[in-house]
């Protein structure tokens, strides 16, 4: 049996240096396998007396199972190697770039408007819309413009006929919602606006966002209070500085001009600001008596205030552009940085 | 309007620094624009005498002077300006003076001749555009004394942009009580005592249009020099108010005006004929005006005529034959009174705009014009000289608009302006700011405003004065109470929000362009419409109001193109304007155009343009929002901007609501596109589920695929044949999808294959190969009966 001993340990030797999963199945035929050695000697195992027949049957069954579990542990160990082959020769160069359609954007405009909606939204505005080319009528007269008013020479006012002209702020829709008797009124009105005026800081075509709230006992403190928080919530900057300063609107009276602590330079004065620190940026006041007249609401028992606020100022001083004209270029270039 | 803060303090004290004033009116309404220094930096320059004035020995048109400049000794100075003469006060910049721009004054030599300074001309000193000569002080200036001091240069201009209701503040009396009110300062009077006359002579005034002009005042003057020079403080006054001196006849008027904000004209009296008449205009009259045009006059204007015809065009500006020149030796001076309403729109409707006109519209105090017209003839007679008629103040009391009481509640103002003012506050500021009060014990008070504020009508006005002065910034500020309530939302309607983020994920970038467009390039891409034109547009290319969203976007694909962007893709939501027979509809629309590669440069995928089908896909994906991509029937149909084959009109419930295609390869080629451009256009509010989205209930036993070859005259579009095997498919059928479409080799002529995948399911029960083999049978045997179509074999 000497010779049992023997083929046991060059088997194992053999196992152990098997590098492919071919090889080592060719072992386990060579020993385990039909014409097998051991299993060879398994059958000659009748051929002896029945006392050795039981311990060399045993000695037998035993190098059997100790070379079925040196084939499995190096058949797993094959596999496993071979499985990491195949990952590796699989692996990609992660720091490519992706492919496919790269996205899009919105306009710096939209984006600012939809910002102006979200908040005010928070207040319980919501958003009405007008038509652009207007009447004379909603455009001036029921804003307590009458024709040859001299504000009417602060609106240069394109126009199609004597009656009908294009927009030149989005205060018609104030009239429109008024008039439409549905009371109280909380709403905004974005739109485009124009005005026959075209220079470095004039376009021709520009937005507005209109505000108007009416219901009872709204007041001037309302107005200040709703603004307030609206500019500071636009800049996302809790102590910003506001100033009203009085102003001149037909449609209100009270009327103001909203200034903020300038956003650049915090006040200390910059070109941005003109060194004064202050940045305009709406115009607001009480709806005025002659407006409610216009549109049949009772001026004793509501009070309202309107405010509006030029867009393309707002995204300037909140995206740091420094031309109007770049707006309207539409340069991929530019619309590719907002989104 | 200009004021000059050294004039300004001579009518009150105000103590403050012009930053500090200028924040303070700012605060009050009365915008500060700017400040500004009235001269430019300069120094060394003071009052010289010149005492003798010598021929130069090498040069003709040089002098030289000897100048005493309080120093002891005669200075020698050479000087060429053509005015220079003994005896005369001229600013003298010493050696080692500076002048603007960093002009040094060395000693030099001129022609031989050494000069110890310079004589200097009012442009020299920054004072002046141009000059023709020295600039000439007073004789009683001190040589020596610092010609800044002098002239008081230390002065600032503060630039006040004026509301149009603040009429009261076009002067600097105006602007000077606003201060007075705002800083509580009294107010330093300017002391009027009545010119009285030496002469008897009046001129004829009569008002025909006393509802436009119910005062007029005019006076004789007769024996004026014109040559008199108009004295250097009035022409600096002026000149820091931004008028230009044009005589002294003029300047007097514009010097009052900016004064006490009463505009005024001169007439030379011997061009008068019989007597002034305010009247309108008559139908055919015309008017030379001052600044040389010619007018032709309706019955809207008033005009200051006499028994010739038209003399000014009354308010707004003077005539050509009837003013003052050098030459004028009698004078008429006209203080009128015109009612805002006659002067409003009828400079513009002229093209003009004058500093008279601008006041009148906005609103002149009708208590001025004798007081005015006293000021200006004690000026005239101490600069031209001259004898003074008396004063002959027309006055029609029906025009005026006698003061009215405005009812003023103070808990009204309490409830306007959410803040409790002490009555007694209110009151000091009510009269702070000349108003008269009444009754001002009980709860209505009945307020009084100055002749001088236009503005103060109403309630609200008042309210607005009481706000201003008070100071906005000490109003509280409070948010208002919210009714929580909540809205419904329509569902069906595609938000705008959704179609802009959609594209924005396809890869679209939004734009923005003008609603006016070229009226060349819209009558190229939307041949068939007339657009809105404008009367006065910016420019030609910005006359037409879009009918459709396209010029816009290809102009913005031009700009990139041009800046070697080749790879486009834009959107834009916004209104088009088609005129109809029912009228104007301005119609929210939502265009696309895309060109260039349909991928960005990117490794790994063969780059390729875009093409029609592309742009159809992310037409689908708008349409699917609204779960419209199945019911929208794209017609082929021939747009004039459009490719005749590869362009379609996309129809829901037979109603057109877009179109679809490439540019036209003519259209493309005019606006110098370099390849291909796809379009579409769709109208936004048909964007809309017809339907509430419901929910169906959806099989869990397993699908079936099966794939139909059919072979398909080419003429038939692929629409026709998928309805055609919807129609006949049962309801076990859940989808058919078009996977391939080949034409070319191994086809019979003029036959196309389509190849077409089937989805069968069954709610309740697996379908068998048997139950599907029926259905195919039937829908192939169906699709041969009817559309003659074959399965490919």
């Amino acid at each position: 049996m000497q010779d049992l001993n023997d083929v046991i340990a060059t088997a194992l030797d053999e196992i152990k240096a098997c590098q492919s999963l071919k090889a080592l199945d060719s072992l386990r035929v060579q020993y385990l396998g039909k014409k097998g050695i051991i299993t060879e000697q398994l059958k000659s195992l009748g051929q002896l007396p029945p006392e050795q027949r039981r311990s060399d049957g045993q000695r037998i069954n035993q190098a059997k199972q100790t070379l079925t579990e040196a084939l499995e542990q190096r058949h797993q160990r094959l596999a496993e190697q071979a499985h990491q082959q195949t990952l590796a020769a699989d692996t990609l160069d992660v720091t490519l770039p992706g492919r496919g359609q790269e996205s899009g954007g919105l306009h710096p405009l939209t984006l600012t408007i939809e910002r102006i909606e979200h908040l005010l939204a928070q207040a319980g505005f919501s958003v009405v819309e007008g038509p652009e080319v207007e009447d004379d009528y909603h455009n001036f007269e029921a804003l307590n413009i009458p024709a040859h008013h001299p504000a009417r020479a602060m609106h240069d006012t394109f126009y199609f006929d004597a009656s009908t002209l294009l927009r030149t702020h989005t205060s018609p829709v104030q009239v429109r919602v008024m008039e439409s008797g549905q009371l109280p009124i909380r709403v905004i009105a974005p739109g485009r606006v124009y005005r026959c005026d075209s220079d470095m800081t004039h376009s021709p075509m520009f937005h507005q966002v209109e505000g108007l709230l009416v219901d009872e006992g709204i007041t001037f403190a309302h107005l200040r209070g709703v603004l307030d928080q609206f500019l500071q919530a636009f800049f996302e900057q809790a102590d910003l500085q506001t100033r009203f300063r009085p102003s001149y609107f037909p449609f209100t009276e009270p009327s103001a001009e909203v200034d903020i602590q300038c956003v650049q330079c915090f006040g200390q004065g910059c070109r941005v600001c003109k060194h004064t620190g202050w940045l305009e940026v709406m115009g607001c006041g009480m709806v005025h008596p002659n407006v409610f007249a216009h549109v049949g609401i009772d001026a004793q028992r509501y009070s309202g205030f309107a405010f509006g606020l030029g867009v393309e100022r707002m995204a300037m001083l909140r995206y740091g552009v420094n031309d109007l004209r770049l707006f309207f270029d539409n340069d991929i270039r530019f619309l590719r940085q907002f989104a | 309007m200009k004021i000059s803060n050294e004039w300004l303090q001579s009518w009150v004290d105000h103590g403050l620094t012009p930053e500090a004033l200028g924040h303070r009116l700012t605060m009050a309404g009365l915008e500060l624009d700017a400040i500004t220094p009235v001269a430019a930096e300069f120094s060394g320059v003071v009052v010289g005498r010149v005492q003798r004035v010598q021929a130069h020995p090498d040069a003709d048109k040089l002098r030289v002077c000897e100048v005493d400049d309080g120093s002891g000794t005669l200075q020698q100075v050479v000087c060429g300006a053509p005015n220079v003469h003994e005896g005369m006060y001229a600013p003298l910049a010493r050696v080692g003076a500076v002048l603007p721009d960093n002009f040094q004054i060395k000693k030099a030599k001129l022609r031989g001749v050494e000069s110890f300074g310079m004589l200097c001309s009012a442009k020299e000193l920054g004072l002046a555009e141009s000059s023709d000569g020295l600039l000439g002080l007073p004789h009683d200036s001190p040589p020596g004394m610092d010609v800044r001091t002098l002239l008081g240069l230390d002065d600032v201009v503060l630039e006040i942009d004026l509301t149009p209701n603040r009429a009261d503040c076009l002067s600097i009396s105006g602007v000077a009580r606003e201060v007075a009110t705002l800083v509580e300062r009294p107010l330093i009077p300017l002391a009027i005592t009545p010119v009285p006359p030496t002469i008897t002579e009046t001129f004829p005034i009569t008002l025909e249009a006393p509802q436009d002009c119910p005062r007029y005042a005019g006076r004789v003057i007769r024996g004026v020099n014109p040559q008199a020079p108009t004295p250097l403080w009035m022409r600096e006054r002026l000149r820091r108010c931004g008028i230009r001196s044009l005589g002294p006849l003029v300047d007097v008027t514009n010097y009052v005006m900016l004064e006490l904000g009463q505009p005024m004209h001169a007439f030379d009296l011997a061009h008068l004929h019989e007597g002034i008449v305010v009247r309108r205009a008559r139908v055919g009259e015309r008017l030379q005006l001052l600044a040389g045009q010619e007018i032709e006059l309706s019955e809207a204007d008033l005009l200051i005529a006499d028994g010739r015809g038209p003399l000014a065009l009354a308010g707004i500006m003077g005539g050509d034959m009837s003013g003052v020149d050098e030459t004028t030796r009698d004078v008429f001076l006209e203080s009128a009174h015109f009612s805002p309403q006659a002067i409003a729109g009828r400079a513009r409707s002229h093209g003009l705009h004058t500093d008279a006109s601008h006041r009148f519209e906005r609103g002149v105090d009708p208590q001025l014009p004798v007081q005015a017209l006293e000021r200006a003839t004690a000026l005239l007679l101490e600069i031209v000289g001259g004898q003074a008629g008396p004063v002959h103040d027309v006055i029609a009391p029906q025009g005026i608009a006698q003061p009215a009481a405005i009812a003023l509640r103070p808990a009204r103002v309490e409830q306007l302006l959410g803040a409790q003012i002490p009555s007694a506050q209110m009151q000091r500021l009510l009269q702070a700011l000349g108003c008269r009060l009444e009754s001002a014990q009980t709860a209505t008070w009945q307020v009084w405003p100055p002749s001088f504020r236009f503005d103060l009508a109403i309630e609200e006005d008042l309210i607005e004065e009481v706000a201003r002065v008070y100071g906005y910034d000490q109003l509280p500020r409070q948010m208002p109470p919210l009714q929580a309530s909540i809205r419904a939302q329509d569902e069906r309607q595609v938000s705008i929000h959704a179609i802009r983020r959609s594209l924005s994920a396809r890869g679209y970038r939004e734009a923005i362009t003008y609603s006016f467009v070229d009226p060349a390039i819209e009558a190229l891409l939307a041949p068939e419409q007339s657009p809105l034109s404008l009367v006065n547009p910016i420019s030609s290319e910005m006359a037409a109001m879009r009918t459709t969203l396209w010029p816009g976007l290809i102009k913005a694909a031009q700009y990139n193109l041009n800046r070697q962007q080749e790879r486009i893709r834009l959107f834009e939501t916004g209104l088009s304007f088609v005129p109809t027979p029912q009228g104007l509809q301005q119609q929210a629309q939502l265009a696309v155009l895309v060109c260039g590669p349909v991928l960005p440069e990117q490794w790994g995928s063969a780059a390729r343009p875009v093409d029609f089908f592309d742009l159809k896909g992310d037409l689908q994906a708008v349409l699917a929002l609204a779960g419209l991509e199945q019911r929208v029937v794209y017609q082929a149909q021939t747009h004039p901007a459009l490719h005749p084959g590869q362009s379609a009109r996309l129809l829901l419930d037979e109603q057109p609501i877009g179109c679809l295609g490439a540019l036209h390869p003519q259209v493309q080629a005019q606006l110098d596109l370099p390849g291909a451009v796809y379009v579409f256009e769709i109208a936004l509010d048909r964007l809309r589920r017809s339907t509430q989205v419901r929910y169906q209930e959806q099989s869990r036993f397993p699908l079936i695929r099966r794939d139909l070859a059919l072979l398909v005259d080419q003429t038939l579009s692929a629409d026709t044949v998928i309805n055609a095997v919807r129609t006949f498919a049962p309801k076990e059928v859940k989808d058919i999808v078009l996977f391939d479409v080949y034409t070319g080799k191994g086809l019979p002529d003029a036959c196309k294959s389509l190849a077409l995948g089937l989805i069968l399911q069954d709610l309740s029960r697996t379908l068998t190969d048997t139950e599907v083999d029926a259905i195919m049978a039937q829908i192939t045997q169906q699709l041969a009966q009817h559309l003659g179509i074959r399965l490919r074999g």
